[in-house]
């Protein structure tokens, strides 16, 4: 298996979904590493709420589980199945549902190799849908990443294409520590370029999803197909975007986008969690810090307003961010409205 | 009960030992010598001492915030569980941990646990381990009376049912959760009432009873080693002492204590071994002699041991904690 960079120029690629790819990382996994299960709500018989698991169904019987409701144990289990020598990939359903069992992520699982010196290696993946759909409103709706970011003990994976799916999760599956993926909703159907070839990607690695001159766009996931969608916009009043995908927020690459700033001197960050305290909010922190003098303008943030996402479409619409938002950031930091 | 002296007083041992060391414990914290706070197991010994007598090493335990006991019966350090107690680097956590977080993955301890039912989620996920594994462990998740009025209790319960996991859900109902009786605070009369809703047996016992102890949880774990599911076993207990050391008791009177201390496991256990000419006065003091000292070179073993270095604090996050300490 060979790293992704050196295999984005070369391979055959075909066209695969996103969460296609998902299933791939995970039969090709599984495959490889008898000890990797996995488990949650509907997943055994229907393949997951999104069919994520499609590929996996009828080949590994006794590994694909169906769960009770009952996050708490969803997610402390995953925990105690690590110690005891397993690999557990837990799926939580929708993102909104982690807060109920929230205690057993962020004060089990998050803390306990710290709390235990160092004894625990925890391999084990919590994986699930976040972000809006069509009209979910506001419990089915939410992109809650920032949280895992925030609190300490755990790695956050948030990919944007078919590419980085399958690629990050192979990396996830191979971890010693855990790791949380939060895989967007209108993401799952969207097509992109998959190697034949195996290949991981590994965490910490920024990708520029467009090279340009004139401003940074650093965003994740859905807002990654947003920004380069302002991006070809802006092209034609001759504005050229740098659009920098993060994939992971821990680790944080903080020098690809220190480097990107050095040379476009504008920044914008974007995401579809509230623009209110969100990891765009840290990643301005970061670079304010680390990178003031190469700054031209106040760097901006896109991000969902302060409310829960509405029913109603033209609600949703307006609370959730999109293209245009970004388009008017990136003018607007360049001093152009 | 037909076992052997070196058995029997193999259990009266391990109570002694876990006994010494809290006492101890509890010395030093109001000498205030160890920081944080602590809960002592005095006075429910038996319970982790009848369960463990029952568990191989490769067995798992989940414990809790009032788990010395506990470790000591599954064979810990004492000195290294002494140490963490000084927040020293010779601790089980490094110094990261203290009393609530002990842990020893090498004897099959999950961790103590600080946050009430925390343990349960954890073993039913060891539980599912062992199953996909097709191995014979088992796993004995200890909880207070306390918890079973969490949703992890009844999650718990009902996951290791569905999936028939060889796990023994252990309560130490000491009466109290924190301050309050768990009669005010609890639905049922008997914790393991409780079980029926999870089809699975469920069992009232006393917990100060060691043999009882053993007895019962020997059948349940051997249940659970041949494939038959989990058992809910109630130990009824008194938790003599106070929620944590320094805890001013307002909600109950000396004579209820007193009462108590009257039926604590340690002292039934010796005349019962005394009636049956399984222990003499020497030999029982020969074993109290031997805990004590054990307990004197574990607390001077921790007060040679240094502090952790500060900068260590930002270790143990990962597996390579390089890059994360920002």
């Amino acid at each position: 298996m060979i790293q992704d960079t050196a295999i984005k120029e070369c391979a055959d690629m075909r066209e695969i979904t996103f969460s296609e790819a998902l299933g791939e990382a995970m039969y090709e996994e599984m495959t490889r590493n008898p000890t990797i299960f996995t488990y949650g709500e509907d997943i055994a018989k229907q393949g997951g709420i999104f069919g994520a698991y499609k590929p996996l169904l009828g080949k590994f019987s006794d590994r694909i589980i169906d769960t009770p409701i009952s996050e708490e144990v969803i997610f402390g289990s995953a925990l105690g199945a690590a110690l005891a020598g397993m690999r557990p990939v837990a799926e939580f359903h929708f993102a909104d549902f982690i807060f109920t069992g929230m205690t057993a992520v962020t004060n089990q699982i998050m803390k306990i190799r710290y709390m235990t010196g160092g004894q625990a290696k925890l391999p084990l993946v919590l994986r699930g849908p976040d972000g809006i759909s069509k009209s979910a409103a506001a419990q089915h709706s939410e992109s809650i990443e920032t949280i895992f970011m925030h609190v300490p003990g755990i790695k956050v994976i948030i990919p944007s294409t078919p590419y980085d799916m399958k690629g990050l999760f192979k990396t996830a599956l191979r971890s010693d520590d855990p790791v949380i993926c939060f895989e967007h909703k209108l993401l799952y159907k969207m097509k992109g370029p998959v190697p034949e070839e195996e290949y991981y990607i590994p965490f910490g690695v920024a990708d520029v999803k467009r090279k340009g001159k004139d401003v940074t766009v650093v965003t994740t996931s859905r807002m990654v197909h947003e920004s380069l969608k302002a991006a070809e916009v802006l092209l034609k009043e001759d504005i050229d975007v740098e659009v920098i995908d993060l994939r992971t927020l821990i680790p944080l690459d903080k020098k690809t986008v220190i480097d990107s700033v050095k040379k476009t001197h504008h920044l914008v960050v974007a995401h579809e969690t509230w623009r209110k305290g969100g990891w765009g909010a840290e990643v301005a922190s970061v670079v304010q810090e680390e990178a003031f003098d190469y700054l031209d303008a106040p760097i901006l943030r896109v991000g969902a307003r302060n409310v829960h996402i509405p029913f109603s479409p033209p609600l949703q619409d307006f609370v959730v961010p999109d293209h245009k938002d970004v388009e008017k950031a990136v003018k607007k930091v360049l001093g152009e409205v | 009960m037909d076992y052997s002296k070196e058995f029997l007083q193999g259990l009266y041992r391990t109570m002694v030992r876990s006994r010494a060391f809290d006492s101890k414990a509890e010395e030093l914290f109001l000498e205030g010598k160890l920081p944080g706070f602590i809960h002592l197991y005095i006075g429910e010994e038996a319970i982790a001492t009848g369960v463990m007598a029952n568990l191989r090493k490769d067995d798992y335990i989940t414990s809790t915030h009032r788990g010395h006991g506990h470790m000591i019966a599954k064979g810990a350090d004492m000195k290294k569980m002494m140490a963490e107690l000084y927040g020293k680097i010779t601790g089980y956590c490094r110094g990261k941990g203290g009393s609530m977080h002990i842990a020893d993955l090498s004897i099959g301890v999950l961790g103590a646990n600080g946050e009430v039912a925390g343990g349960l989620p954890i073993a039913s996920g060891a539980g599912m381990a062992i199953k996909l594994k097709k191995t014979d462990q088992v796993v004995v998740a200890f909880f207070g009376d306390g918890a079973s009025n969490r949703g992890a209790f009844h999650e718990a319960l009902n996951w290791c049912s569905v999936y028939k996991l060889p796990v023994i859900f252990v309560n130490e109902n000491n009466q109290f959760a924190s301050t309050e009786r768990v009669q005010e605070t609890t639905s049922v009369q008997n914790i393991s009432d409780r079980a029926v809703s999870y089809s699975i047996p469920g069992v009232t016992i006393d917990g100060n009873d060691v043999s009882a102890v053993y007895e019962t949880v020997k059948s349940a774990v051997e249940r659970a080693r041949n494939g038959g599911g989990p058992t809910l076993i109630e130990a009824k207990t008194y938790r003599i002492k106070g929620h944590f050391v320094g805890d001013p008791t307002l909600y109950r009177g000396k004579k209820e204590v007193q009462e108590y201390w009257k039926r604590e496991p340690i002292g039934r256990f010796e005349k019962k071994l005394k009636e049956m000419g399984m222990l003499t006065d020497k030999e029982k003091e020969n074993i109290k002699n031997e805990a004590e000292k054990e307990v004197e070179e574990a607390v001077k073993f921790s007060e040679d041991s240094p502090f952790p270095e500060p900068v260590s604090a930002l270790q143990d996050l990962f597996v390579d904690d390089t890059g994360y300490g920002y």
